[in-house]
């Protein structure tokens, strides 16, 4: 196969799990939580419970009107939304799907990619918050940065663990090197690892940024149509990318019954479960107020982290 | 956290509240798919009013006891030549029966005063308009919701005699059997005092020599009549 061909293939096959996982994932979204409340979610759109809702929201953002305020800071403004989608799809290449060559791009440094990659989102969140020329915005976005900036540490230190114990940075290698005892090893960063994921992509709990309830929308506040879509399609992607890099860096990615055959199926299955979760942390749990959500960040999440990595690297030595 | 106070474990109410979201999800949801699925009414739901234009005699009853005014009445008088009679009767005829049901505001009384039960409830419910004056129906309007009137419930096998059973015994037995008649219909034999006799009668037990009915919707929700 040429090389180009191959290249193709990957890339793809990666917009399509791109444009496809963060549609079941909302979809899977709208009735988990519907049930979780004791409703029934969308049943009209596809004529089959409501299989099709995010396709016809697709269709209505399109016909929407594209506005952007007068008093915006217009390139920026328009730019945001790409720079908050586009990272999840690079870091999407990185990702290790199966054994073999089952990864749209192996990369030695992966891991270091991947977060490098991940905190680009803090950019997007700050650009559509000051371009947008609004005041609720402004405070949403300065919130974002905060909150963004302080789950970054934790994030890369329950990182920086499970890399420690891989001995490499590379994402295939690490699942490759990963053992069913790491699980309890490693179990303090993996918790750390999926809720500063949470924090980053802005989920509830931790949707400080957005808080409908007190700043309309956050620094979405003044996104319509289109660009809008593509904020909640990050949002959604971003529920992909962390609850992957979770499975790969904590949950062993491919490994289970029939690795060989079946990797691939373990790690989606791993993706939707860890999906699950965040949508039902976002249905159980009330948000948390930005003194609460700090406290949580340097007080609990950043010495627990350094305190794992201690632990790492003594078992490590031991070893 | 710092601010757990009184509860206990920490993480203790994290895990209930995944516990309560988990256990709602597994349940069957509550919500009715009204326009797709009809709703199942309860007994005796006030949908709307129907007229049956025969048995109204134009006695204004329920116009004038209506709280809203919203029972609006036309009539003329007409002679009936009866054969054999000595002179023409007179008779009501109703030329116009209204109903404003956006005034109304569905207390049945106009339903209770009725003397002939000329006005019934029914359950139905789906006569939204677009135009609130397109709310008065009139007497043939009201005629056709008649075929939507739902069966009187069944009656009370504990309950009272009906008044018609009471009254055609009554008349069977000859006059001055009134009272013994009235303790025979339904009643056992030995009872003779006015009360129903509840004391001597299981409740699951139905009263001996009674037509035996299921304890379904109607004999539930009826009570029994009260002595006089």
């Amino acid at each position: 196969m040429p090389v180009w061909l191959e290249l193709l293939i990957r890339v793809v096959a990666v917009v399509v799990g791109f444009l496809v996982l963060p549609l079941l994932v909302g979809q899977t979204e709208h009735k988990v939580m519907a049930h979780m409340q004791g409703r029934l979610g969308p049943m009209y759109a596809g004529a089959y419970h409501g299989w099709a809702q995010l396709v016809a929201d697709g269709v209505k953002f399109v016909q929407k009107e594209d506005i952007t305020p007068r008093d915006a800071d217009r390139g920026v403004f328009r730019l945001a939304p790409i720079v908050a989608l586009f990272p999840y799809l690079l870091i999407l290449l990185a990702i290790p799907l199966g054994p073999g060559s089952l990864v749209a791009q192996p990369l030695d440094i992966g891991l270091f990619f991947v977060l490098a990659v991940l905190g680009v989102g803090v950019l997007a969140v700050l650009m559509s918050a000051w371009a947008s020329g609004n005041k609720y915005s402004l405070l949403g976005g300065l919130r974002g940065a905060a909150q963004l900036l302080g789950y970054e540490l934790p994030l890369v230190l329950a990182a920086a663990s499970v890399a420690m114990a891989a001995g490499t940075l590379s994402l295939p290698g690490i699942v490759e090197a990963w053992k069913p005892w790491w699980l309890l090893w490693q179990a303090p960063a993996a918790v750390i690892f999926f809720v500063a994921g949470l924090a980053e992509i802005r989920r509830p709990p931790f949707d400080m940024p957005i808080a409908d309830s007190e700043l309309v929308f956050g620094y979405l506040t003044e996104y319509t149509g289109l660009r809008f879509a593509f904020f909640l399609l990050a949002e959604y992607v971003g529920i992909i990318v962390i609850a992957a890099l979770t499975t790969v860096l904590f949950l062993g990615g491919w490994h289970g019954p029939f690795a060989a055959q079946l990797g691939w199926l373990w790690t989606l299955v791993k993706i939707f479960a860890l999906s699950f979760v965040i949508i039902w942390f976002r249905v159980a749990y009330p948000r948390l107020r930005e003194d609460q959500l700090q406290r949580l960040c340097w007080l609990i999440l950043v010495p627990v982290a350094l305190a794992q990595l201690i632990l790492t690297a003594a078992v490590k030595l031991a070893m | 956290m710092s601010d757990d106070g009184e509860r206990g474990t920490p993480g203790k109410g994290l895990v209930q509240g995944l516990a309560v979201t988990l256990k709602t999800m597994t349940k069957r949801s509550t919500t009715r798919q009204y326009p797709d699925v009809e709703p199942e009414l309860p007994p005796r739901s006030r949908g709307v009013i129907a007229l049956l234009e025969e048995n109204c005699t134009v006695c204004m009853l329920c116009a004038r006891e209506c709280p809203d005014w919203c029972i609006y009445i036309d009539s003329h008088k007409e002679e009936v030549i009866v054969p054999g009679a000595a002179r023409a009767r007179q008779r009501n005829v109703l030329d116009r029966f209204d109903i404003d049901f956006a005034l109304c505001m569905y207390c049945g009384i106009c339903i209770e005063v009725c003397p002939f039960d000329a006005l019934h409830w029914t359950p139905e419910f789906e006569y939204a308009e677009t135009d609130v004056l397109d709310l008065l129906h009139d007497k043939n309007r009201l005629g056709e919701w008649m075929r939507t009137v739902p069966p009187p419930p069944a009656h009370d096998v504990l309950g009272e005699p009906s008044k018609e059973e009471a009254s055609a015994s009554r008349k069977a037995a000859g006059p001055g059997a009134a009272k013994q008649a009235r303790a025979n219909v339904r009643r056992p034999p030995s009872t003779t005092a006015e009360r129903p006799p509840r004391t001597e009668q299981k409740p699951g037990e139905p009263a001996a020599g009674s037509p035996q009915t299921p304890q379904g919707i109607g004999s539930a929700d009826t009570p029994p009549e009260p002595e006089k």
